[in-house]
């Protein structure tokens, strides 16, 4: 159930120059999904818009979401003077999830879709998988490497997260759910350059991807997919007005027809924001 | 207390609607709102073949609003007469259609197909979408094609029809007349304002179609001011909407001279905006003794 509701900030510290780590005290942390987004609301009038961002963790007892985010504008600095007390207006869980792109129920590991024929430990057990992170797409793969440890061997979660430098932010918690392989463009740390050039290097192989970064990436991923025959699930980023399906600003172009318009046009917020690579026409 | 209003003989429970491409056909919504509290659904536009819009990014936001060039994406109208009319048919609200086309023929061809569905209460024409580049806004921006258009269309619709005037006009007034006079049963406004935003760090427009519609608290000003001068200029009742946030704001549209309220760009910034702003009406009604809704239109001294 999507709601918009006033919930409250519970912690917030800066774990990297401009990136923010916030734990927010809310109940629709019972239903979130690895890969899904909250919407949230700047309490400056003159910003009306949602700021969509992803959730990089749920807590044990499912009662709080954090969110990582980078200041990126206006919204998002104020976001970041927000303390433990502090109000925080947020519309979720939006999206479909990383788990549900491939056609599982990420919180129960039940199939959700006619063309997926096993449950997620089946799907998973004895595989290997890679969970790839750029920059500020590295938080979601943080509750997705949880949620995978449910179905699978930690040691074959293989989470290459690429960084501009030695500001490695949430790279202990990864590591607390997977192997961790990281790239920094200036070398300072791991493999020298991106998420790719880690997994040549470290001679890496996967039998499904999930991804989230900036466009570059996710484009070298799609191709690096298609290459390796495995598919690929990448989430995608796009301004939004409303986070629920209705403005149709939000939308990457598709292979098939989609659903709502039948026009190769499908919706990111509500058809995604994950997607199977192979799927959306990112060029 | 009686909240009822009446548009072209139609009788609405509320004044409350909602702007067309704000709400989709309100299924997305539905999970927020109970759709059967509304005054009327005011779908967002649909052609007579599917349309595929504009290149993202198709919304930027801007000082206490929004600019958007969505371009029209819409489904048709058979995907249309399928889907969105028999989810809204579940519901106690009246259905108003929004009509968009490149030409007359295209919007004739949409007409003649919602003239079979007994289910749709109003068509809302518009003619003022200033993000698609063939027909449509030239329709809105000249008052001999506007009235041509409303002339061409009552003669086709089996519903009464309500024009959508663009604020993209030197006088509001010559094209409501205008509308009027070709036999509009009722007009809507303001649609959007064309509007631009730069990115200056990467030198590039905001949005991909250069210009979008602006939206939001931001032009409601100006749309108060256009429905005022609407209201005394035509007879035929109006829609008002252009920036309602809430209760208080719908009230000055209908205080302008509004028989109706639609709440747009707000619904992505709270879902329940159109809830509230009913209950708000209603609580300036008891607050102030207004036994009837109507003894609000137009009533500023």
């Amino acid at each position: 159930m999507k709601q918009k509701q006033t919930a409250v900030v519970a912690s917030q510290k800066e774990i990297a120059p401009q990136i923010f780590d916030m734990w927010i005290n809310t109940e629709l942390a019972a239903e979130a999904r690895p890969g899904q987004f909250v919407c949230v609301y700047p309490k400056d009038r003159s910003t009306l818009l949602p700021r969509p961002i992803s959730i990089c963790e749920v807590n044990g007892d499912k009662t709080a979401l954090r969110l990582v985010y980078r200041i990126a504008g206006q919204g998002t600095a104020e976001f970041a003077g927000y303390r433990a007390g502090d109000s925080i207006a947020i519309l979720g869980t939006l999206g479909n999830g990383f788990l549900e792109a491939v056609g599982i129920d990420s919180l129960t590991g039940s199939i959700v879709r006619d063309d997926v024929e096993i449950t997620a430990d089946k799907m998973f057990s004895g595989k290997q998988v890679f969970l790839m992170g750029g920059g500020i797409g590295i938080p979601p793969m943080l509750q997705l490497a949880k949620k995978l440890n449910q179905f699978m061997e930690k040691d074959r979660i293989q989470i290459i997260v690429g960084y501009r430098d030695a500001q490695t932010f949430l790279r202990e918690d990864l590591e607390r759910y997977g192997k961790v392989f990281i790239a920094t463009e200036d070398g300072s740390v791991g493999t020298k350059g991106n998420v790719m050039n880690a997994i040549a290097e470290n001679g890496l192989s996967a039998d499904k991807i999930f991804a989230c970064g900036p466009m570059p990436m996710l484009r070298a991923i799609k191709a690096y997919a298609q290459e390796k025959e495995i598919p690929a699930y990448i989430s995608l980023e796009e301004h939004m007005a409303c986070g629920v399906g209705a403005c149709l600003g939000c939308v990457v172009k598709t292979r098939e027809i989609d659903h709502h318009s039948h026009v190769h046009n499908a919706r990111i917020c509500t058809d995604g924001p994950v997607f199977e690579a192979k799927e959306v026409e990112i060029g | 207390m009686n909240m009822q209003t009446t548009i072209a003989g139609i009788p609405f429970k509320n004044p409350v609607m909602t702007a067309s491409g704000t709400f989709g056909s309100g299924m997305e919504y539905g999970e927020f709102v109970d759709l059967n509290q509304l005054g009327a659904v005011v779908t967002k536009g649909v052609a007579n073949v599917p349309w595929p819009g504009n290149p993202t990014p198709r919304v930027a936001e801007v000082y206490g609003g929004m600019l958007n060039a969505i371009g029209l994406q819409n489904p048709g109208i058979d995907v249309f007469l399928e889907r969105d009319i028999p989810f809204l048919k579940q519901y106690d609200t009246k259905i108003i259609v929004n009509v968009c086309g490149k030409t007359v023929e295209d919007y004739v061809d949409v007409v003649e197909k919602l003239g079979e569905e007994p289910a749709v209460a109003m068509l809302e024409i518009n003619v003022s979408c200033p993000n698609v580049k063939e027909g449509a806004i030239a329709f809105g921006q000249k008052a001999d094609a506007l009235y041509h258009i409303t002339q061409e269309l009552k003669k086709h619709a089996k519903q009464p029809i309500i024009m959508k005037l663009s604020p993209n006009v030197t006088d509001i007034t010559e094209m409501a007349k205008a509308a009027e006079a070709a036999g509009a049963d009722a007009l809507s406004l303001i649609n959007t304002i064309t509007g631009m935003k730069i990115d200056i760090h990467r030198r590039k427009f905001a949005i991909a179609n250069k210009t979008g519609g602006m939206s939001g608290p931001a032009i409601k000003p100006i749309a108060v001011r256009m429905v005022y001068q609407a209201a005394h200029a035509v007879k035929i009742p109006i829609i008002g909407m252009g920036g309602i946030a809430n209760a208080e704001d719908a009230i000055e549209f209908i205080l302008a001279g509004a028989s109706a309220v639609s709440v747009g760009a707000m619904n992505f910034v709270n879902p329940y905006t159109t809830i509230e702003v009913i209950k708000g009406i209603e609580a300036y009604m008891e607050r102030y003794h207004v036994e009837n809704l109507t003894d609000l239109i137009g009533a500023v001294e």
